[in-house]
């Protein structure tokens, strides 16, 4: 549970993970860090859509925050 | 005091390229760099190894383009055995999309003036129409007509390959003297002695490779580099799934996933400060284009000060008052790197370069002497 108007960052921290994601170089972990958007460690896929910068995004009840797996996917048709 | 066989002044991509001939050559070389505060273009590039677009009214430029495109799978490959650093080379060809059907007009004309030019050595080209291109380029905009297309095209990682020459040159023996500005210079036939802040270093050949530097330095050496500054402006996207195949002039995608957009022209003396407009310019070209890049986000932007001879042109020499002293100056440093490594590099190990370079002489910008 966090306040109204907090980060994704802020409720993935509160709900007690020491980290959300695993660099692509060497796979060692990494947790939010700055909480105000200049050193992109704390990128998750919100919501099905992956390189959010997750200490910038106001989290809401039913969001979907998960460890990005992948690349940001383009559709190029869209 | 120091004695090598050769000194290369800038340790940028043309002067590090030049420095691992040479040590690959067996001369015992110092590579000498400047430090932060010069004006570095080799991280101010955006990693093509271009030949469409190059030498156009200047075959021997087309030439020299091609012969070093033609050589860059085998640095690249060198490159990454001796240092295991990959530069990340790719060679689909490549396309320069034409907006309205009159720039796909100018842009055929000026492929087939290539190709004419081009004389025996031939210039391999398709335009491509707009049917055919929405089959090789995903999510295409309305607004294109269609393209230029050669097989000669690529591109490259320039900061890896900057790495991968300093490494290369490292292993091989080359000194590498950095925060070392030339204070001072005494020049004679086969003889220079370099100041540095607080010591003198010597050998019989030098060569200015210190890209906007080289016009203040060339006067030390009978030589003359009227190299200017133009700035250029990128922005770069977050790193997505691949999805262009190849590269196009103002748009190519990393390894890493980033897309790179380009390009701006811009004669501003020596200021480095982005500009809105311009990059608005660059981002709207790019969403005409391919419309799918409005999803992407910007991550960063920066502007950088790339080297111009006066025509465009290389401009390369030996110093006719003081032999021993060589130059080299260009504007497409990631390109030229194939020639500057395995054709550049060996006529100055020789000490003497080729007939073919002769029309890269800075003799050229004397009307006095051209005439």
């Amino acid at each position: 549970m966090v306040p109204a108007g907090a980060s994704a960052a802020a409720a993935v921290l509160s709900a007690g993970f020491n980290s959300i994601r695993a660099t692509p170089v060497d796979g060692s972990e990494r947790a939010p860090y700055c909480m105000m958007g200049v050193c992109f460690d704390c990128l998750a896929e919100i919501d099905g859509v992956a390189n959010r910068q997750s200490c910038m995004i106001e989290v809401r009840p039913g969001m979907r925050i998960g460890r990005q797996m992948r690349p940001r996917m383009i559709d190029p048709q869209a | 005091m120091e004695h090598y066989d050769a000194i290369v002044i800038g340790g940028g991509l043309v002067g590090s390229a030049i420095a691992y001939g040479l040590v690959r050559a067996r001369l015992r070389v110092a590579l000498l760099d400047e430090g932060d505060v010069a004006f570095r273009a080799s991280r101010g590039n955006f990693g093509l190894v271009w030949v469409q677009s190059k030498g156009d009214g200047a075959p021997h430029y087309q030439r020299w383009t091609r012969l070093s495109a033609d050589e860059w799978p085998a640095l690249a490959a060198e490159l990454e055995a001796k240092t295991g650093i990959a530069v990340g080379h790719e060679r689909p060809g490549g396309v320069h999309l034409c907006l309205g059907e009159a720039e796909l007009e100018a842009r055929h004309a000026m492929m087939e003036r290539m190709r004419v030019q081009s004389g025996n050595l031939g210039f391999d080209y398709r335009m491509v129409d707009r049917r055919e291109l929405t089959d090789m380029l995903p999510g295409l905009g309305p607004a294109v007509s269609g393209a230029s297309w050669t097989p000669y095209d690529g591109h490259a990682n320039p900061l890896n390959l900057l790495y991968a020459l300093h490494q290369g040159f490292a292993e091989n023996g080359g000194r590498y003297l950095p925060n070392s500005t030339v204070t001072d210079a005494v020049a004679a036939p086969s003889d220079f002695r370099i100041q540095l802040a607080d010591s003198e270093i010597s050998a019989p050949k030098v060569v200015l490779a210190a890209g906007l530097g080289n016009a203040e330095l060339a006067r030390h050496f009978g030589l003359s580099a009227p190299v200017r500054p133009l700035k250029g402006q990128i922005l770069v996207t977050e790193r997505a799934r691949q999805v262009l195949p190849m590269p196009i002039t103002t748009i190519r995608q990393t390894v890493e996933g980033s897309i790179m957009l380009g390009d701006s022209q811009e004669d501003a003396g020596f200021d480095t400060s982005q500009s809105p407009a311009v990059m608005q310019t660059i981002a709207r070209r790019a969403l005409l284009s391919f419309p799918w890049l409005r999803d992407l986000q910007i991550v960063r932007a920066w502007a950088a000060l790339r080297v111009m001879p006066p025509d465009g042109l290389p401009i390369y020499d030996q110093s006719e008052r003081f032999p021993g002293a060589f130059t080299a100056n260009c504007h497409s440093g990631v390109t030229l790197a194939g020639a500057h490594v395995n054709l550049f590099a060996p006529m100055i190990a020789v000490g003497e370069l080729e007939p073919a370079l002769e029309l890269f002489s800075a003799k050229r910008f004397d009307v006095s002497v051209a005439a």
